[in-house]
């Protein structure tokens, strides 16, 4: 009998408020092969959050597990089970690329958990499909190129060719860049494994388009540009890109190959506002020259997130901690941020030159304003 | 035609041309492996993997890409060597499958060993300065000079083989022994050095072969596995242990591979939208040396030029 009261009032002791123990954050993301750095960048990122705040976000002890999709959905569903069901995690995040993201958030939020994505956001989740517990810091996919057709057209082009890997994010790419140059796009789909693109370069020269639009995410990336001025197309066709073709990495790899290139972004390392100065300064102190990219801030963006939501409600508490999201009540590091309808992010866009930086790398300057304060064109598919 | 789709075509074939190279390179070392040594080597792209890294690192830290070249060679020559006398001489008298299993657990630990020391990130090395200005060879046809030099590297590597197949000791044993392996035991050759001497040189032809290719693609793990399925439909429409077999199928494939991904999605997006009409084409692509291989073991069973035939 003393046994069994003893059993009860640690089972009663364990299930209350407080006594629990730190809250567990799930980060599923791609470690491994060409793109494997964008994932370094989103888990160390949420770690120097947490780091900064000796532990916590929002004032709560948080515990961090970090696991490696390999880039495939069905490691991604695999590992978002054991979270979600074996471990008990309410909180997730981390994943880069659409294809997974469109293979775990919908089990993850079918099972009362949250996601959070810092990166990839599919049209398909973003409308019809949308989510209450499903919210998105980075962006949607197609705005993040819709800011790039609006600076292709504001620059004067009416002919580009546009190239991305045939899968949902490239897809909503050219979508989306389409969408507001609104001038003639012939359209060439890679696969997401390529790494050699010389048949591309002949079939762009071919063409002879004004201006060249690509979404090459990571180590594709990096391949790409390297190829485009190996081909002698650097100098001919001017390139306007959106950030996932030249992250801080890319820049870096490419040398000389990245400068005079334009591009479009939501956040730049020189962004003039305490959130960023902040964010740059820890990642700085904490990690030296290591190049700093947009999936970084992003990833620090929605650890503050939860921070704010977690110094409001427990996530154990859906209804109360969901409303403490919405909120969207952090200092995020590119200014002004808020959600629209469907928990997609309204925000703004940025024009930034690629120019030549004083160590010899090319760096990003940011340049004007491109669009100011929009949300995304899913979001009034979206009921919830 | 117009002439601008000609010099497209031309530009293509370059490319096609450029991958059958790169096929043969791989393929050489590995027909003689299989042919010669009775072995089904799948490791082998993971020397192709060190000796991209190896020489990659090496031009990375002197900034000399020309200094790559001999340590790649070296790198992989001497992995080979190690993997051979450690491993593949216990599977010579095993049957297939443990061969395979084997040689798949070093792709396995090879990976694991670049991940450990190296990390996930892929590593780049810049090619030469000299050639990095395309070349203009044709009116309108402008070509990167250092894909240029891989096939007229590959092509001398082709002669080279030739003549040491053709006209030295090595390599009328290397010939026996890819016709008739226990005929050459029996008269009393050591071909347990003819052995080493294959595979060292199958590892070298694999490493150079992977540190040239390391400034046009990615120098990542797992590199060597995507190169190395069509390596073996190479050697196998080639016909296995035949050099001249290799490099007639690798630039075969090489350019029917290229040819098809360049223009059947083209030929595709006039009956259905572009996003379809490229994964169809693509997809079918992909299949097209799968195809041919399949032809040509219907009507040449052993291959095209299989040894001793």
């Amino acid at each position: 009998m003393k046994k069994l009261l003893a059993a009860a009032s640690i089972l009663a002791l364990s299930t209350m408020p407080g006594w629990a123990e730190a809250v567990k954050i799930g980060v599923i993301t791609t470690l491994s092969g060409p793109p494997g750095y964008i994932g370094e960048q989103v888990r160390d990122a949420i770690a120097l959050a947490v780091e900064q705040g000796g532990g916590k976000l929002g004032g709560v002890e948080v515990e961090l597990v970090v696991e490696d999709d390999g880039l495939n959905p069905g490691n991604g569903r695999q590992i978002a089970e054991k979270f979600v069901n074996d471990q008990g995690i309410k909180i997730l995040t981390g994943i880069v690329f659409s294809n997974v993201a469109g293979a775990v958030v919908p089990d993850v939020v079918d099972n009362g958990a949250f996601y959070l994505s810092s990166n990839a956001a599919p049209s398909n989740l973003a409308g019809a499909g949308c989510n209450e517990n499903y919210f998105v810091v980075s962006w949607q996919n197609d705005s993040l190129h819709e800011a790039t057709g609006a600076a292709a057209k504001s620059l004067g082009y009416k002919k580009a060719v546009a190239l991305a890997p045939n899968y949902q994010a490239g897809k909503d790419a050219i979508a989306g860049f389409k969408r507001l140059f609104e001038g003639e796009v012939e359209e060439i789909y890679t696969q997401l494994d390529q790494t050699d693109f010389a048949s591309e370069m002949a079939r762009i020269r071919a063409a002879a388009p004004e201006v060249v639009f690509q979404f090459h995410p990571g180590g594709l990336g990096i391949a790409f540009l390297k190829q485009y001025q190996q081909a002698g197309l650097l100098g001919q066709i001017p390139m306007v890109l959106s950030e996932p073709s030249v992250d801080g990495v890319i820049l870096n790899a490419v040398g000389e190959a990245g400068v005079g290139v334009k591009a479009t972004t939501h956040w730049n390392e020189d962004f003039d506002n305490d959130a960023s100065k902040a964010f740059v300064a820890a990642w700085r102190a904490k990690h030296g020259d290591r190049p700093i990219t947009y999936y970084a801030q992003q990833a620090w963006d929605t650890a503050q997130l939860i921070g704010s939501a977690l110094s409001k409600a427990t996530p154990d508490d859906a209804d109360a901690f969901r409303t403490a999201l919405r909120a969207a009540d952090f200092a995020s590091t590119r200014g002004d941020f808020k959600f629209g309808a469907n928990q997609h992010p309204v925000q703004s866009w940025y024009m930034v030159d690629i120019v030549a930086g004083p160590n010899g790398k090319p760096q990003a300057v940011t340049k004007d304003k491109l669009r100011d304060m929009v949300g995304d064109v899913y979001a009034d598919q979206c009921k919830m | 035609m117009r002439p601008g789709s000609m010099i497209l075509v031309l530009e293509q074939l370059l490319n096609g041309l450029q991958y059958g190279v790169m096929l043969f390179l791989l393929a050489a070392g590995l027909t003689l492996i299989f042919g010669i040594m009775g072995v089904i080597n799948l490791a082998h792209g993971s020397l192709f993997m060190v000796g991209a890294y190896a020489g990659t690192l090496v031009a990375g830290a002197t900034g000399n890409f020309w200094l790559g070249i001999p340590v790649a060679l070296v790198a992989a020559g001497a992995t080979g060597l190690a993997v051979e006398a450690l491993v593949i001489r216990r599977l010579y008298a095993r049957d297939h499958l443990d061969q395979v299993l084997a040689t798949f657990g070093l792709i396995l630990i090879f990976n694991q060993i670049i991940t450990l020391t190296v990390g996930r990130q892929p590593v780049f090395v810049a090619i030469p300065e000299s050639l990095a200005a395309p070349v203009e060879l044709l009116p309108g046809l402008f070509y990167p000079p250092y894909r240029l030099l891989i096939i007229a590297a590959g092509l001398l590597v082709a002669l080279g083989l030739y003549l040491l197949i053709n006209r030295t000791r090595i390599g009328m044993l290397v010939r026996a022994g890819a016709t008739n392996r226990d005929m050459v035991r029996a008269l009393g050759v050591d071909i347990r050095l003819l052995y080493t001497v294959v595979f060292g040189l199958g590892a070298l032809l694999a490493g150079f072969a992977g540190y040239v290719s390391g400034p046009i693609s990615a120098v990542q793990v797992g590199m060597g596995e995507q190169i190395l399925l069509s390596t073996f439909v190479v050697v196998v429409v080639g016909g296995v242990g035949s050099i001249k077999g290799a490099c007639v199928a690798g630039i075969l494939l090489g350019v029917v591979d290229t040819m098809l991904r360049a223009f059947l999605p083209g030929l595709l997006r006039g009956v259905m939208p572009a996003s379809e009409a490229d994964a169809l084409g693509i997809g079918i692509a992909s299949m097209g040396i799968y195809l041919l291989m399949a032809l040509v073991l219907l009507i040449r069973p052993k291959g095209l030029f299989a040894a001793g035939g």
